[in-house]
């Protein structure tokens, strides 16, 4: 058996989701190389030849792969698939629209989203928005899948010694023409592996109340997350939706303020280890998987929560 | 320009839906079903595009069991012109499925292939790029916006990061998002007319495409359960719980 596994970078740093995919891999074997398609992007190679498990970096650097267009990268994938017998990729946008076109070039059939790893062949995956857990045992010879990476810890960044293998391939270029990328920058955790995330929902009724929950997300350095309606509505950006067609988030402690608790939002949260929720409706269905549910206005709830946490000072950063 | 738009027959996305005790899959029968919510976006946004006159045809396919076509029929009270069912089990896998799309784009020749972004049964979120590898097309996935000029089409992509846009020539398969816009419902004069809109039957053995599954479904189970937890009386014992019970923070 050997593994590739597919990097996802942004052609400076890795991402936390190949590493936990990294972590997916090595439960099957540990046989393990991994595939970087980019430009400039030496420190994202030697961020993986220290990597944990990674026997090889397969490396293809140009500025045509500055953007990772699925068209090209899955042609990449398929013309050096023929040693493996498993490749992963992460269940994020980047894995999600390379890898059903890996398997349908090799004719096999991709697993999504996997959570578990019961064999080589033999996976778990939620589907029904969470609501059922189904354990698949694939029957192709080639295992193309991607990892929800919030079911697998990261590997130690630490101690590995892969090497560098530059590939030569020539690729018929795709039509598609990259006009740009909107970025929402912030110096906050990373929603998708941030230890606390405070959400937010319809009942913040606006975009600048929306920013009330700034104040309580920079003492509890949290990521912001939001319920698709939130999003909807224009009081924050599609990255922060958090649910069945948003992110997935697994922190020790997640808040949700203003939201009802839609079987499509608790998809995307309820692993979470400790949750809150702040709801002004005492039946809001989220009320059903808090921890610690307050029954409040959460334009008085979130005041006096900002001063609250200025009381303590022992708050973990 | 034809557009070929795919819909699929779930179960309701407001059904909480139940996990058979057998654990050979999930209760379907009196359950209430619907058209998978991102396609009636892609049903949406090829009515736009003919009534903005960039489209002549928009052609409704469905692939399932003999009800599938009720969800056809929805699409076309919406407003499309014709569908095309075809028949096959309701398990048929997102690889089954593209190549019986492969094979109705080579019979049809649609400039423009709308899908939704993930049907919400199998959370899937494959069969859009399938078909574009298949066909080797373009792709353009999780598309919030789409514009037509000429020959061209510019599509905004939701992504983890935020918002990516892409042109590219025609043909392409885009992939919808709920956001792309607001579906309309069909008006009952639409819904009558709806009636008498053909609907062509096919079958995958017809058709000569091989469906059967590469994934054997050992068990469905029902997640672990999260217990209730307490309710506090303000916020001042919500922090002191969060510190001292929790120890979250
Ligand atoms: C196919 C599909 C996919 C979807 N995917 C997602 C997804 O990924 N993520 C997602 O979140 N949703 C998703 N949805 C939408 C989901 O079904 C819900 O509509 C959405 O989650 C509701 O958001 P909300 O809780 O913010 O709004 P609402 O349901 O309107 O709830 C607002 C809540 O705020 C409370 N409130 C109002 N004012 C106050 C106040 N002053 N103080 C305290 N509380 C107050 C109200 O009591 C209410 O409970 C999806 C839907 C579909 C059909
Ligand atoms: N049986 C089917 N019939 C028609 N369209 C389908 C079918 N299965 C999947 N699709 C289309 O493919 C999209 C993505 O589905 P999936 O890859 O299963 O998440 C759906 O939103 C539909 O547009």
């Amino acid at each position: 058996m050997k593994i590739l596994v597919i990097a996802e970078h942004n052609n400076e740093n890795v991402k936390a989701s190949t590493f936990s995919t990294i972590n997916a891999a090595s439960q099957i074997d540990q046989n393990i190389d991994v595939l970087v398609v980019g430009s400039d992007c030496n420190n994202v190679t030697s961020e993986l030849s220290n990597t944990q498990y990674i026997k090889k970096i397969l490396l293809i650097d140009d500025t045509k792969f500055q953007n990772p267009i699925a068209e090209n990268i899955s042609k990449i994938i398929t013309s050096c698939a023929e040693e493996y017998t498993h490749i992963l990729a992460p269940a994020s946008t980047f894995g999600k629209n390379i890898m059903p076109r890996v398997a349908a070039i090799l004719d096999v059939a991709q697993i999504s989203d996997i959570i578990k790893i019961e064999g080589k062949d033999t996976f778990v995956r939620p589907i029904y928005a969470g609501n059922a857990l189904a354990t698949v045992q694939s029957q192709d010879s080639k295992k193309v899948i991607t990892v929800r990476p919030t079911s697998f810890d990261a590997v130690s960044k630490e101690g590995g010694n892969g090497e560098i293998q530059k590939l030569d391939l020539d690729i018929d270029i795709s039509n598609v023409e990259f006009m740009g990328r909107e970025e929402t920058k912030s110096d906050r955790p990373e929603l998708g592996s941030a230890r606390v995330v405070i959400s937010g929902g319809r009942g913040l009724g606006s975009a600048e109340n929306f920013s009330l929950l700034n104040k309580i997300a920079d003492k509890l350095n949290a990521a912001i997350g939001a319920s698709r309606a939130a999003v909807d509505a224009g009081y924050i950006s599609n990255d922060s939706q958090v649910g069945q067609t948003g992110k997935v988030v697994v922190p020790d402690l997640y808040i949700a303020v203003g939201i009802s608790g839609a079987i499509q939002h608790l998809a995307g949260m309820k692993e979470s280890k400790i949750i809150v929720a702040i709801n002004k409706d005492e039946e809001a269905p989220i009320f059903n998987v808090a921890d610690y549910g307050l029954c409040a206005d959460l334009f008085e709830a979130i005041p006096q929560l900002s001063s609250e946490l200025d009381k303590l000072n022992t708050i973990q950063k | 320009m034809k557009i070929l738009v795919t819909v699929k027959r779930v179960i309701d996305y407001n059904v909480q839906i139940r996990v058979k005790s057998d654990q050979s899959g999930v209760e379907t029968d009196n359950v209430k079903m619907s058209m998978n919510p991102p396609d009636e976006n892609a049903v949406e946004e090829a009515l736009r595009i003919k009534e903005a006159g960039k489209a002549d045809e928009i052609i409704i396919l469905s692939i399932g069991e003999e009800k599938s076509q009720e969800t056809i029929r929805t699409a076309l009270a919406m407003g499309a012109d014709r569908g095309i069912y075809v028949k096959a089990s309701n398990d048929t896998e997102p690889l089954g499925v593209a190549k019986i799309i492969e094979k109705i784009v080579d019979k049809e020749k649609p400039q423009l292939i709308l899908m939704g972004k993930q049907a919400i049964d199998d959370d899937s979120n494959q069969t859009g790029q399938m078909v574009s590898a298949k066909l080797n097309w373009t792709q353009a996935t999780f598309a919030s916006k789409i514009e037509i000029d000429g020959d061209n089409i510019k599509v905004t992509r939701e992504i983890d990061e935020g918002l990516e846009t892409i042109k590219m020539p025609l043909p392409i398969v885009a992939t919808c998002d709920l956001r792309l816009n607001e579906p309309r419902y069909a008006s009952l004069p639409n819904i009558m007319k709806a009636k008498k809109k053909p609907i062509e039957s096919l079958s995958a053995e017809e058709l000569g495409i091989d469906i059967t599954p590469r994934l054997k479904q050992l068990k469905v189970i029902e997640p672990p359960k999260r217990s209730k937890g307490i309710m506090v009386a303000d916020v001042a014992e919500l922090v002191q719980k969060l510190k001292n019970e929790a120890k979250v923070i």
